[in-house]
């Protein structure tokens, strides 16, 4: 099932050019990898699929991106936002305690009651592979927790809103080995739940967990496929230079 | 000793005694007033009323007068400038408005104290007929410390981490929602010390309540905003140049009164905001 | 229902944002109001330039010369002590003294500043007027001289915070190249850094001058409050800001005397615009 269909995709911040004619669909349940140098326009891409470009000033979009059928201009943002959530390169933890970050998404959308929050909270923090780790010290400041530890919290709050897609925007960028482990982890499993689109530096990364892969250079889409193909016999020669760690 | 370090042992010494003029001259301020001052500060001082035509007795409806007013200021100032400044850190867009919204700021900061006594005394006393009186006054200092809760403010609000915002956006929170849950909360402390250092001004101030609040002589206390008040600095002047014989210890008495009372505000506030940054989180 | 609230609150905020200048719009339009009805009695040439203030004579003279000059007397007199102390010192914050006595230091000026300034006038009263009447021998100390000094010290705290804050953002690379060359501290100082902080410094300048123009208080109590050409610093004056002051309280409202007030506090007005416009400039080239 098509969960995004982007078409035609250009994007411009003032006379800057950030992505061009970008056609996709991303379907349920797969892992999406966009890989490709710095300033190939993978985060702008998926920052576009939650709206946060809109943040920008003089932003400017032409082509259409529909989610689940409806154009996402035409969706009531903070509700898009609710059903496609995003983790962010660096572990941000709101100032607040372990407990109070994950029920943050929650309580803004009005969920109330102890009860219905803790629970909310609980879950998100399993399938986060977090809730062993901090279920004795849900009142203490989220700053207190390592690196690894505040990047699945952050992976928990996203979950606690209930999103059908999860953004990652290079989640593992600040990690070490063990906890990028973890990460990864917790994403091939998050995968039966929800959709994930994975943007990613590592190459290495988007071959171990992406089920299909997109590569972009310098705002255009290159190739997408399945990673097996694009890393064994990639169909474009920049593709296979990018990969092979001729260039980036 | 070569020439160029020569020169430059004269410039530093010149420089250490620019900053030693202006210590010291603090110092001596504030120890006159602290010696002189502080004896005749009682009990009975602060509880009494002006007696013998203001040469005796006590300041207690001048102490009164300056809390109405001073109150009243913050009750009109701290909810506009606040607003104002949360309009300037989280909606305004940079554009030939906001550059004129901020050249206003500007310009009411600058405004000099007796223009606004001026204005007050046209806009609030004459034109909407409220008369020399408690509600002239405060809303006159009102308008005159708006500037300073703004910038304060604003300062606070901006230094909020804006991945704090994104956060909160990305999770479907709307604008209004980060605002109240994220960003204020946690620009408390500087909004603090700016309406503090809002209070401490609007205490000293007498030019701007000279022809809309002041009263001369006036001790039972107001009954309704709609009354004149005595109040400390008006008051200091008044017997300091207006009223002949009145015994030192009285004059010094005051001035130590609303110099202790101004410092103090000012001190509260920098503790406040020391306090803050070391306990910030991020 | 949240939206219907929000939707209130944010036109609510937009309104507050708008609320400066709709203060700075009222405040010279009342100004005008009160001030512009004294040009019926008097035309504006006769006003700005006229050598004699005597509102309750008949019929009324209202020439502001006497206490412009008055103002610029005081104004000029202060800026000459305030600028080398206050720019000396903030160089001294700055770039000289130790990290802690810096926060020491800087929390004292801002003491300074907070002291209202009838406490400023009192003090100024009993002990700079009668020292400079006996210091130069003089019939009396309430001069423009004592004046100055005072108003020196009012500017100064401006003037160091300010030009601290310019010096302070000047990039380390500027200083770290002269001493790289060679220089000694204080040749970087004067050299390099003062250049390179130039318009911050002069917005300090014209900021701590314009608190100077702009006070009355203090001025009040030791200028002497004559109305009358001064042809030195020994002798009393009577500055626009303090006219308003002393004289408002007499006033008759609606009276010719009453308007000639508010014409001054027009000049005022104007003048403290300029400043503080021409010093945001400044503060701003630099970003």
């Amino acid at each position: 099932m098509v969960v995004f269909r982007v078409e035609n995709l250009d994007i411009r911040f003032g006379s800057a050019q950030a992505l061009r004619g970008v056609s996709m669909d991303i379907v349920s349940n797969e892992i999406l990898s966009v890989i490709g140098p710095s300033n190939s326009g993978k985060t702008t891409f998926l920052r576009m699929l939650n709206r946060m470009n809109d943040l920008q000033p003089n932003f400017r979009m032409g082509g259409s991106v529909t989610f689940g059928g409806t154009d996402i201009r035409k969706i009531d943002v903070e509700r898009l936002r609710r059903k496609v959530g995003m983790v962010f390169a660096l572990p941000l933890p709101l100032p607040l305690s372990i407990f109070d970050n994950v029920a943050y998404g929650p309580r803004m959308h009005g969920v109330r009651g102890r009860v219905a929050l803790a629970e909310r909270v609980e879950t998100a923090l399993r399938h986060a592979y977090l809730w062993d780790e901090v279920k004795d010290r849900m009142q203490e400041s989220a700053f207190k927790l390592s690196g690894g530890q505040q990047q699945r919290l952050c992976i928990a709050r996203t979950l606690a809103v209930e999103p059908e897609v999860i953004l990652f925007d290079e989640p593992c960028s600040g990690l070490d080995p063990i906890s990028t482990a973890k990460v990864e982890a917790a994403m091939m499993k998050l995968k039966q739940s929800y959709t994930l689109v994975l943007v990613t530096n590592n190459v290495k990364q988007a071959a171990r967990v992406g089920d299909r892969t997109a590569f972009l250079l310098c705002g255009d889409l290159i190739e997408l496929g399945k990673t097996d193909e694009i890393f064994t016999a990639p169909k474009d020669k920049r593709t296979d230079g990018y990969i092979r760690g001729m260039f980036g | 000793m070569s020439h160029p370090y020569r020169a430059q042992k004269i410039a530093f010494a010149f420089l250490l005694l620019a900053t030693l003029v202006i210590l010291v001259s603090v110092g001596f301020v504030v120890v006159v007033i602290v010696q002189k001052g502080a004896p005749a500060v009682n009990w009975q001082f602060l509880s009494d009323i002006p007696r013998q035509g203001m040469r005796a007795g006590g300041i207690f409806p001048a102490i009164v007068g300056t809390a109405y007013l001073v109150a009243g200021a913050i009750v009109f100032a701290l909810p506009i400038g606040l607003l104002a400044a949360i309009y300037l850190s989280e909606y305004a867009k940079d554009n030939a408005l906001t550059r004129i919204i901020k050249l206003a700021i500007v310009n009411l900061a600058g405004v000099p104290s007796v223009v606004y006594g001026l204005f007050g005394l046209a806009l609030f006393v004459v034109f909407f007929k409220f008369g020399v009186s408690i509600l002239s006054g405060s809303l006159t200092l009102g308008i005159m410390i708006l500037p300073l809760i703004i910038t304060a403010s604003r300062e606070s609000l901006e230094s909020v981490p804006q991945s704090f915002r994104e956060v909160s956006l990305s999770l479907g929170a709307s604008k209004w929602q980060t605002i109240q849950h994220i960003v204020l909360p946690n620009a408390i402390p500087g909004i603090l010390t700016g309406t503090i250092l809002g209070v401490g001004r609007a205490a000293g101030e007498t030019a701007p309540i000279l022809f809309t609040v002041a009263a001369f002589y006036l001790p039972q206390l107001p009954g309704s905003i709609f009354d004149q008040v005595m109040a400390l600095p008006y008051h200091l002047y008044v017997i300091s140049t207006q009223v002949p014989n009145v015994d030192e210890k009285i004059r010094y008495g005051t001035a130590f009164v609303l110099l202790a009372l101004v410092l103090f505000v000012n001190l509260v506030a920098i503790v406040i905001r020391y306090k803050f940054r070391m306990k910030k989180k991020w | 229902m949240r939206k219907l609230w929000e939707f209130v609150i944010e036109k609510v905020v937009l309104i507050c944002g708008l609320a400066s200048i709709l203060f700075v719009v009222l405040i010279f339009l009342f100004l005008l109001r009160e001030g512009l009805s004294v040009f019926k009695t008097v035309s504006p040439g006769a006003f700005l330039a006229g050598k004699s203030w005597y509102p309750i004579s008949e019929p009324p003279q209202l020439g502001i010369l006497p206490l412009v000059l008055g103002s610029l007397v005081v104004t000029i007199g202060a800026a000459i002590i305030s600028i080398p102390i206050g720019v000396g010192c903030a160089i001294y914050i700055a770039e000289i003294a130790p990290q802690r006595l810096k926060e020491i230091l800087k929390a004292g000026i801002e003491l300074l500043a907070a002291i209202p300034s009838v406490v400023l006038g009192f003090i100024g009263m009993v002990t700079l007027v009668p020292l400079v009447k006996n210091l130069f021998d003089l019939p009396t100390g309430l001069t423009a001289l004592s004046g100055s000094i005072m108003l020196a010290f009012m500017a100064m705290p401006t003037i160091v915070s300010i030009a601290e804050d310019a010096l302070y953002s000047v990039p380390k690379a500027y200083k770290e190249g002269a001493l790289a060359m060679g220089a000694t501290h204080w040749q970087a100082i004067w050299r390099v850094m003062l250049r390179a902080a130039s318009s911050g410094i002069l917005a300090a300048i014209m900021l701590g001058i314009g608190r100077v123009i702009g006070e009355t208080m203090a001025v009040m109590m030791i200028t002497g409050n004559a109305a009358v050409i001064p042809h030195s610093l020994f002798v009393p004056v009577r500055t626009l800001t303090a006219t308003i002051a002393a004289e408002m309280g007499e006033a008759v409202i609606g009276s010719e005397h009453y308007f000639a007030l508010f014409a001054v506090g027009i000049v005022l007005f104007i003048i403290s615009f300029a400043v503080n416009v021409t010093a945001d400039l400044f503060l701003h080239k630099r970003q």
